[in-house]
């Protein structure tokens, strides 16, 4: 219970220096964050009454603590272009990114742990000589590219898939729920997920294979062979429950990583998440939208980072002493 | 790197933790590593095949990379299918995709050698001091160390460059700063055990300084980790160039890959199939940054065959 605390503690204030870092970055941004408010018709007093109500005359320290408090009451001003609160502008979009990354990493979790583990058994054969090169040559594509070489393919070419966007124009929806169960969606969310899920199956895959080597000869292994089990039982029930452990942790952590690497894949497929609105926030200098964009996604990070520290303590009690971050 | 070293029928030699840089067994399996392991071979291929390319872009290329070509007649030459007169083929704007794919490799190399350089460096002097040194140095730069590892990588990267402006030496900057972080927390690690043997005792005895034994004794031994960290950032430093481009916060004067990649999905190259257009750039990044993770692999095998990554 108190290495869980510390753990906490540790991301937490990871967090808190990350919220501190991007508040005097973007303090110290060219322009004052006046500029975009500003009405070119309002004199010198106008002006500094509207810093005042905004609360830009008071010393930066003083402003980075109303910055805080507000943030833990959900408070992240307003966007400078929607000229709409920052908080539901990001909540609008969160579920789309959301439901990309888990989609896509839920495949290729399960993807990549199979066929690792089938590369193990398979050691020393011509196809795992082709398979580790090739998988490692997915992981070394930009995301992107992937993304734009199936679009071109499957969108363009055969005309499988929607070229981008989150649902078809001119299709009308009572609630956002029943926009993201329909068919059309699902549709849309296709090419991306495959994309994504194309991307991160070789870091599970490569652990997987690599954990399930290492496991075969550990002593417990040996145990199950002499014990006279199949060979079957043994890859299943003694090897690869222990060679999964690392993998869950990773998945854990590849949410935390992939909702940042999204930017890109939500950028060529126009996917209305969160990333896209951060690049978009940052390319018209739309510092608020982006600095929530940004802490939104540095959160899901630590908050994940958290909860793979607490599964490693779970699973595999050997290591959960002695570990000092 | 994920993947554990295991022998791959080639025996890694013993390791055999000595002190001093002029020491040869250290140097010769330093530059014979990669003829032993086929991997790393074709690592090293790939990059000096990559950096001739870079030295002779001018003899390779008779265009330039951002000539716009017209005709006899006045007018553009666009969307030229790759022929024999240019081998990939003209953008929409009248650009030689061949001469833009030979001049991106000089803009690869300088990014990603520039980003090994800072990274493998700050990384290894990071590690080194905290290893050795511990207390509150360690938990200092530890601590510096996690916050650098708590900021979401892309997102950093183009917050900092759409606002520092679009220059790949902020792309650059950006990029190191986050990358170090790995590299010295696996070198404060692997200093950790090496403080501890009898080699160091034994110079500590003779009375060999706090920063000789540092430096003359231990840093050589931790060398090769250090390279392995510098070809991972190479690759690491060439995507990130290339996604920052593509999402529009490149550096719009320089001839890069991904600068190709963002220009052809913007011109509509991906509706009008070409493929010759954005795939070529696409397979050069990948070969360059698989050659980093190849060489990485073959120098983990041979020097820290119980390395695991991170």
């Amino acid at each position: 219970m108190k290495l869980v605390l510390e753990r906490f503690a540790h991301n937490a204030l990871a967090l808190l220096a990350v919220t501190t870092i991007l508040f005097f970055m973007f303090r110290l941004m060219p322009g004052t964050p006046l500029a975009a408010f500003i009405n070119e018709n309002l004199n010198a007093d106008q002006q500094q009454a509207m810093l005042q109500q905004f609360g830009l005359d008071r010393p930066m320290w003083q402003q980075y603590f109303i910055y805080l408090g507000n943030l833990l009451t959900g408070e992240m001003g307003l966007s400078f272009f929607q000229r709409r609160p920052v908080t539901t502008i990001l909540l609008e979009v969160l579920p789309n990114s959301v439901i990309l990354t888990l989609c896509s990493l839920i495949i290729a979790y399960i993807f990549g742990v199979l066929a690792g583990a089938w590369l193990a058994w398979k050691r020393g054969s011509w196809l795992e000589r082709i398979a580790v090169p090739a998988v490692l040559a997915t992981r070394a594509a930009p995301e992107f590219w992937i993304g734009m070489v199936l679009l071109a393919l499957l969108s363009f070419n055969l005309g499988w898939f929607p070229s981008g966007g989150a649902s078809s124009p001119g299709q009308a929806y009572t609630s956002n729920w029943q926009r993201i169960a329909s068919l059309d969606y699902l549709q849309h969310l296709a090419l991306p997920v495959i994309t994504l899920a194309l991307y991160l199956q070789g870091l599970p895959l490569l652990l997987m294979r690599s954990n399930m080597l290492e496991v075969m000869h550990e002593e417990f292994v040996t145990m199950a062979r002499m014990k006279g089990l199949s060979e079957w039982r043994i890859v299943i029930g003694h090897a690869a429950r222990n060679a999964l452990l690392p993998v869950v942790t990773a998945f854990a952590l590849g949410v935390g990583l992939s909702m940042g690497g999204n930017v890109v894949i939500e950028t060529v497929f126009s996917w209305p998440g969160i990333g896209r609105m951060l690049v978009q926030a940052v390319s018209v200098h739309d510092y608020p939208l982006a600095q929530g964009a940004f802490l939104m996604i540095a959160a899901v990070l630590a908050v994940m980072n958290f909860v793979a520290d607490l599964l490693y303590m779970t699973l595999d009690p050997r290591v959960s002493h002695g570990r000092k971050g | 790197m994920v993947e554990r070293a295991e022998s791959r029928g080639v025996t890694p030699a013993p390791l055999p933790a000595r002190s001093g840089w002029r020491l040869p067994p250290m140097l010769r399996r330093l530059v014979t590593m990669p003829l032993r392991d086929p991997f790393a071979f074709a690592g090293i291929t790939i990059y000096v095949l990559f950096a001739l390319i870079a030295l002779f872009a001018d003899q390779l290329a008779p265009l330039d990379p951002m000539e716009i070509l017209f005709t006899k007649a006045g007018k553009l030459v666009a969307n030229v299918a790759p022929g024999a007169e240019f081998p990939f083929g003209i953008i929409n704007l009248g650009r030689d995709i061949y001469a833009q794919l030979i001049y991106g490799s000089r803009s690869a190399l300088a990014v990603g050698l520039s980003a090994a350089v800072i990274v493998a460096t700050v990384g290894t002097v990071v590690g080194l001091l905290s290893g050795y040194f511990g207390g509150w140095v360690d938990s200092l730069l530890m601590r510096i160390a996690d916050m650098a590892l708590s900021l979401p990588f892309l997102p950093f990267v183009i917050v900092l460059t759409g606002f520092l402006g679009a220059d790949t030496r902020n792309i650059v900057l950006a990029v190191a700063l986050l990358l170090w972080p790995n590299s010295a927390r696996v070198i404060r690690s692997q200093v950790l055990t090496l403080r501890e043997r009898a080699y160091v005792e034994a110079a500590r005895v003779t009375g060999a300084s706090q920063w000789r034994i540092l430096f003359v004794h231990i840093a050589p031994n931790i060398l090769p980790l250090s390279f392995v960290y510098a070809a991972i950032a190479i690759g690491w430093a060439i995507i990130t160039e290339a996604s920052v481009n593509f999402l529009g916060f490149g550096d719009p004067t320089s001839v890069s890959w991904g600068m190709m990649l963002q220009d052809a999905f913007s011109s509509q190259a991906l509706s009008r199939g070409q493929y010759a257009w954005f795939v070529p750039p696409g397979i050069c990044i990948i070969l360059v940054v698989v050659a980093g993770f190849f060489i990485s692999r073959g120098y983990e095998e041979v020097f820290m065959p119980r390395l695991r990554g991170r």
